[in-house]
């Protein structure tokens, strides 16, 4: 006769882990706190610097600025930052020193803009700004109705900016962290202290076990989402659009694979150090090369080769997918697809190299 | 019916015959020490009674059953303690009682009842890893008895205690069978098993060498006696020629006297009000196992 899997020896199992973990302030640093730290940093100081205005140093009287008709001269200044001086050595002195992007005077019709080599995208925007108000006028002058027009659209939503794009990636490396750690000390500590024996030798299946196992992962992985989707929406403004929920699905999926990551290095160290070690070893890494910490649109081919075999790539891409760029709920299953099929490779890859004994 | 029957079990690994055709029968409300060394296949033995191992060969019966595949019927009358101290991390002995309990479907009642019995109430709020090593082998003894199994295995409770600790422990070993209760204790400690077992199998390269009571074992050893008389109370001469003595030494604790008479020599000496301080040390399981095994005890 089988018992059946009774809720009771479950609950016990699930709270006790839990508490295990709640009171191992380490754990909950690098679960929770660690990456927020990132997410301040990243969406908090980083965030401004795709919209900073560039710092234009006009020298002397610069008429070409002053008689922009209205909506020309608004749009001026939400590109410049404009200070004035009289002194041009002065001026071009800030513009060596980085103090200012771009000095400019008017020499007769010619406006001269003064620019370091250093700051090279403050650089372009300024030479292709002043050129385009530069051209403008001319076409305005000469009378003729402008030919041409030039629209641009962003693919983006409007609000897309630094958080939109720093939230998925990082609660995807905060989530490999916790799970990938949680396995892989759990299996090892416990195959040390015996407790895995022990657990063996009472009348509870090891679906009960495992499955409580996982239940606290899981609990703890959506903790971390709501965390971080909370505090990205309150404090740095995130924006969500119409699927993010699949992104759900998504976190419980990665944390199954990075679970069974853990595992794997659980199964193939000695000690609990060794286990943490190599599941530190194996997430840091990843992290970087799915883009969690920043994109990897630049990255050379092989690169992006080798990061399509990580499961944070596709955790990542899929909540970028549902959560910020828009998508349907339907591009959220190739990566559960992929995710799935990693957790599943992986965990019987682990099952095949565990040894009971550690020595 | 016996509690436990095993029949030529065997196990072996790659080179080595951890268990080698080992037959034993132990009787309800017995309790059974496995003396032996580190490596002797204890363990093993252990494990395949539990249930834990596939034996390679031979037949294991616990109750009357079948231990293999995993019989969950028997578990919930087997308790057993592992040799490291297997509990949960980070959590205090009552929660960690308690979570032991709820596996086996058993209430807080018996959980805290239990701590209290094992003297552990005013340490019911520390966590595991804050406990002495003598507190953390009592609460692992207790969540192994927490639902009360008619069948306890305690391997080497005492193991990495000191002198004074396993004495402590030994208080408690001795009550867990009083119910009636079965017990099979691993030990390398000599003194422990002669002083809790009712019988001992001997074990050693996987083979059981003897079985049975620790009194018969030394018994069937005919070890000589030695009997020490404090210093100055007798000559090395004087001691030789008593009657029955085959062997006498002087050492810094007095002389010694070695006898397979010790009755014979006392009332000799007795005659001879040569009593002082005296003392006599009859065999020990220790001079069992070199008798048996032909090499020094290595614990």
């Amino acid at each position: 006769m089988t018992r059946p899997v009774s809720s009771s020896p479950f609950r016990a199992l699930s709270v006790a882990i839990l508490r295990g973990f709640l009171r191992d302030k380490a754990s909950v640093f690098f679960a929770v706190i660690f990456p927020l730290m990132f997410l301040v940093l990243f969406g908090g100081l980083f965030a401004d610097q795709d919209q900073s205005k560039v710092d234009l140093v006009q020298v002397g009287s610069v008429p070409f600025v002053q008689d922009l008709p209205d909506a020309q001269r608004s749009a001026f200044e939400d590109t410049f930052e404009v200070t004035t001086t009289d002194d041009l050595a002065t001026a071009l002195e800030d513009v060596r020193k980085g103090d200012a992007d771009v000095a400019l005077e008017q020499r007769g019709d010619t406006l001269v803009a003064h620019y370091t080599q250093t700051e090279q995208v403050k650089a372009a925007i300024t030479q292709g700004t002043l050129r385009a108000f530069v051209d403008g006028s001319n076409v305005a002058l000469s009378g003729e109705p402008p030919k041409f027009a030039l629209e641009t659209e962003r693919v983006e939503d409007d609000s897309l900016t630094t958080i939109q794009f720093v939230t998925p990636g990082l609660l995807g490396w905060a989530v490999a962290m916790s799970a990938a750690f949680g396995a892989a000390a759990t299996i090892q500590g416990w195959r040390q202290s015996k407790l895995l024996r022990r657990l063996q030798l009472a009348p509870v299946g090891t679906p009960t076990v495992v499955g409580a196992r996982i239940a606290v992962t899981l609990a703890i992985s959506l903790v971390q989402f709501t965390i971080f989707v909370g505090l990205a929406a309150v404090a740095f403004d995130l924006q969500l659009t119409g699927s993010w929920w699949m992104a759900l699905p998504l976190v419980v999926m990665g944390t199954l694979s990075f679970m069974a990551m853990g595992l794997l290095a659980g199964a193939v160290t000695k000690t609990v150090e060794g286990a943490v070690n190599l599941a530190n070893f194996l997430v840091l890494p990843m992290a970087f090369l799915s883009g969690s910490f920043f994109p990897l649109d630049g990255s050379p081919a092989w690169l992006q080769r080798v990061s399509d075999l990580l499961p944070l790539k596709h955790l990542n891409e899929g909540m970028l997918d549902v959560m910020v760029r828009g998508q349907g709920p339907g591009s959220a299953v190739v990566p559960l697809l992929i995710l799935g099929g990693f957790a599943v490779v992986v965990t019987l890859l682990a099952a095949r190299l565990f040894r009971w004994e550690t020595t | 019916m016996p509690a436990i029957e095993l029949s030529n079990l065997t196990k072996r690994y790659a080179e080595l015959t951890a268990v080698d055709g080992v037959s034993l029968e132990i009787g309800e409300g017995e309790f059974v020490g496995v003396l032996g060394p580190n490596g002797a296949g204890k363990t093993t033995l252990l494990e395949m009674i539990e249930g834990l191992r596939r034996p390679d060969g031979g037949e294991v019966r616990v109750f009357g059953e079948s231990v293999w595949p995993r019989n969950s019927g028997l578990q919930s009358r087997i308790g057993v303690q592992l040799q490291a101290s297997s509990f949960f991390e980070r959590l205090t002995a009552r929660e960690q009682i308690r979570t032991f309990a709820s596996l086996y479907s058993v209430g807080t009642g018996p959980a805290d009842e239990w701590l209290e019995r094992v003297g552990l109430s005013d340490k019911a709020d520390t966590r595991v890893e804050d406990l002495s090593g003598g507190q953390a082998q009592r609460l692992s003894i207790a969540c192994a008895l927490v639902h009360d199994p008619e069948l306890v295995f305690l391997d080497e409770p005492t193991a990495a205690l000191d002198p004074q600790a396993r004495r402590n422990l030994w208080d408690l070993l001795s009550s867990i069978n009083d119910s009636g209760r079965t017990v099979v204790l691993t030990t390398h400690y000599m003194d422990e098993a002669e002083i809790l077992c009712d019988r001992v199998a001997v074990m050693d390269r996987g083979r059981i060498l003897q079985y049975d009571t620790p009194a018969a074992l030394v018994r069937g050893l005919d070890a000589p006696a030695r009997i020490t008389v404090a210093p100055g109370v007798i000559t090395v001469e004087q001691a030789a020629a008593v009657p029955g003595v085959i062997e006498t030494e002087e050492r810094v604790e007095g002389v010694v006297l070695v006898t397979r008479d010790p009755g014979g020599v006392i009332t000799a000496l007795a005659a001879g009000e040569q009593l002082d301080g005296v003392s006599v040390k009859t065999g020990t399981l220790e001079d069992v196992f070199l008798a048996l095994t032909g090499r020094e005890y290595r614990a």
